[in-house]
């Protein structure tokens, strides 16, 4: 499904990315981990067209990301509060999102109650707008607009952060779902070892901005995943 | 411990991430403040003289003191739209062992040593030094100085529990315009008069120089009621809890009519409604339609016909410079959102074009009731509004793709210059000055009629490539989309 090859982004002489390909099939959920600075976010950029390649390229389904936007309609994600429209109640931005993705409201309205206790009462129907909700509410908001519209590509950086306990534990079966039910290739990075080998089939370790392992998950994998993290510590 | 901060600063000055965009805009400021340092100079040393020749009868030192009530008046007037409490990054601070009145009294302490408050120095000091050339009492004269310089002190600080107290609300400006307005009033009428009660006030101190303790008390008293608002805002749950507002939703259904741009029409109008700084822009159109009330009822003006197409573009075009000036950086918070997601970069300009277009209709529409002075000023608008639909409108847009500056929605609206760098400055040209050269050519060489013509014209034709044209700008957007994205997620 998305297909990365010789791709790197160059910061002023510093290569802060560069792989050499990756391959990710469709219905695969695929984790990202590595420290700070690793080049997760930055790959997720490439991967959005937010940020231009050095060189190389990614293909989304086939889709030169950073020549077409084809690859839009399907493709949906949530990297940061810069995804949410502040002045719009969490309502009116999923609306928004579904009348961009093609939905009406009653389609809105049908996942929107799938996600009842994943809201947990505290984003529907509560008059407030989305810059006043608490940053775990405008997480949970962004990552449920992030599923409007049946995308076949999600991305999600780091959708553990900021989560109380009882949301990660609710996404990570929602985020499973998605992968092994629906087929959807799903996307996500995160620092949390334990949550990313939970959900994911195959988990790539990112090193400064080059891809140092790449696992199909398994029992032994956060055992392994830990050893690299305290390894890199020791070095 | 101001070592630390002045250091704090300066570093904050030389690596914000905008300083070399920044910086053509500080250098104009410097010359600005180079101009007005000579002028009040200038008026400083040749005042005296002047007044001398103009009223040979009175004192000029008397004439002087007469006009401070206006220069109080005005001081705080400009002061208000200009002067900010200087900003320091405070939440950082507030967890290190630094006491809170260390901070406060360092930003008042700077205040006190802004521009606005030599400025005047360079006029009082070159003034007095003249009046002791001609033999006025160097006690006297030096008091009086001082005097001055303790009134600016007090303006200083006064315009801050001003704008303090009225910084909530977008028409903030409008009770200090109210209230200096009605003592500019009541002076002039000579109902109450103050600018002789201050000017006997003031010689009197000089004469008794023990009064002069109840300027030192005035400014005392002004600096703590500052220190006692600050204080009160240097808690962190201050800035932390916003406050909650309730929602009001409407569907607006109307804008279903315009198809695909429904979306985006919806939500600029939301943005307009729920955000401080753009529902400003509402309130300027009041003041923007109003503004032809300075030119026409004026016999001056009567035979000066090109003046009514430059009215018009602006009396009808208000809206339009006003928000178009700052497409996109409205939606700068949320771009990268935007251009992640399944949308047409069309119909998101489209959007804004339509909502543009329309207010220039209703502008004018509203512009109507000017035909009380002559039926060429109603033609002039009918034209300038063509006009601004065909041709603003898009320079506008066009405009919009070399925009790179981001703007916080909910900062302070009126009189806010975040957002604003040289594409601003330079699209005054195009937006007014073309129509107004168009309609003077064709005014000068033909007749009233043909200028007007012309001006129709050029709307029509730019009405009638509309989608050519769109195309040509969404491709600019499209060219610029990684600069504008980098550009809006960098803090000022």
């Amino acid at each position: 499904m998305i297909v990365t090859s010789n791709l790197s982004k160059t910061y002023n002489k510093n290569r802060v990315l560069h792989i050499e390909s990756l391959d990710i099939p469709k219905g695969q959920s695929f984790g990202l981990v590595g420290n700070n600075g690793a080049g997760k976010t930055t790959y997720f950029s490439l991967l959005l067209d937010l940020i231009q390649p050095t060189t190389g390229h990614i293909k989304n389904n086939t889709i030169l990301v950073h020549e077409s936007e084809d690859w839009k309609p399907f493709t949906s994600s949530f990297i940061d509060e810069s995804f949410l429209i502040g002045y719009l109640t969490p309502e009116e931005y999923f609306y928004f999102i579904g009348e961009l993705r093609g939905q009406n409201r009653a389609d809105v309205d049908n996942l929107l109650n799938q996600f009842e206790d994943f809201f947990h009462g505290e984003i529907l129907k509560q008059k407030k707008y989305l810059r006043d909700l608490s940053k775990g509410n405008q997480k949970k908001a962004g990552i449920v607009a992030a599923l409007i519209g049946n995308p076949e590509v999600i991305i999600l950086d780091e959708p553990f952060a900021n989560l109380d306990p009882t949301t990660q534990i609710r996404l990570k079966a929602i985020i499973k779902d998605l992968a092994e039910t629906k087929g959807v290739t799903v996307l996500i990075s995160s620092h949390d070892l334990m949550h990313v080998t939970d959900v994911c089939e195959r988990i790539v370790v990112l090193e400064k901005g080059k891809i140092v392992k790449d696992l199909v998950t398994s029992e032994a994998t956060l055992k392994e995943l830990e050893t690299h993290f305290s390894g890199a510590m020791a070095n | 411990m101001i070592k630390h901060f002045l250091n704090l600063e300066w570093k904050q000055f030389f690596r914000s991430a905008s300083f070399g965009k920044g910086l053509a805009l500080k250098i104009l400021m410097v010359f600005l403040a180079l101009y007005f340092m000579v002028t009040f100079l200038a008026i400083g040393v040749a005042l005296y003289p002047i007044l001398k020749k103009a009223f040979p009868e009175d004192d000029p030192f008397i004439i002087v003191n007469n006009f401070i009530f206006y220069w109080i008046i005005a001081d705080l007037l400009i002061r208000f739209f200009f002067q900010k409490l200087p900003v320091m990054t405070v939440k950082p601070l507030l967890t290190l062992p630094i006491k809170r009145s260390k901070v406060i009294n360092y930003v008042l302490g700077k205040s006190s040593l802004s521009f606005f408050n030599f400025l005047p120095l360079f006029a009082i000091i070159p003034f007095g030094i003249v009046l002791l050339f001609n033999g006025y009492n160097s006690i006297e004269v030096l008091i009086w100085m001082l005097l001055l310089l303790l009134i600016t002190q007090i303006i200083n600080f006064l315009n801050f529990i001003v704008e303090s107290l009225t910084a909530e609300s977008e028409v903030s400006f409008l009770p200090l315009i109210l209230v200096s307005g009605s003592l500019f009033a009541l002076n002039y009428f000579e109902v109450v008069s103050f600018s002789y009660g201050l000017s006997n006030a003031i010689i009197a101190t000089i004469k008794q120089p023990i009064l002069m303790v109840v300027p030192m008390t005035l400014l005392a008293v002004l600096y703590w009621c500052n220190y006692k608002l600050l204080k009160s805002k240097l808690y962190l749950d201050n800035s932390l809890q916003s406050k909650t507002q309730e929602v009001k939703t409407s569907e607006m259904e109307w804008t279903r009519r315009f198809g695909d741009v429904a979306p985006f029409m919806q939500l600029d109008l939301k943005l307009i409604w729920r955000n401080k700084r753009p529902r400003s822009s509402v309130f300027i159109l009041v003041i923007g339609l109003l503004y032809g009330l300075f030119f026409y009822p004026n016999p001056i003006y009567k035979d000066m016909a090109f003046m009514y197409g430059f009215i018009g573009v602006f009396v009808t075009g208000i809206f339009l410079i006003n928000f178009g000036q700052f497409i996109p950086a409205w939606d700068s918070g949320y771009y990268k959102l935007l251009m992640s997601q399944n949308i047409k970069y069309q119909d998101y300009l489209r959007s804004k074009y339509v909502l543009m277009a329309m207010s220039v209709v209703i502008l004018f529409v509203l512009s109507i009731p000017y035909v009380y002075f002559g039926w060429k000023i109603l033609l002039a608008h009918f034209a300038a509004a063509i006009y601004n639909i065909g041709v603003n409108t898009h320079v506008i847009l066009f405009a919009g793709s070399f925009n790179r500056k981001k703007i916080d929605l909910n900062q302070r609206a009126a009189f806010n210059y975040q957002g604003t760098g040289a594409v601003q400055w330079l699209l005054g040209i195009p937006l007014m000055l073309l129509p107004i050269g168009i309609f003077s050519i064709f005014h000068f060489l033909i007749n009233f009629e043909a200028g007007i013509a012309s001006l129709v014209l050029c709307g029509i034709l730019g009405i009638v490539f509309h989608q050519k044209l769109m195309v040509f700008i969404t491709s600019k957007y499209l060219d610029s989309k990684h600069k504008m994205i980098s550009a809006f997620s960098q803090d000022n």
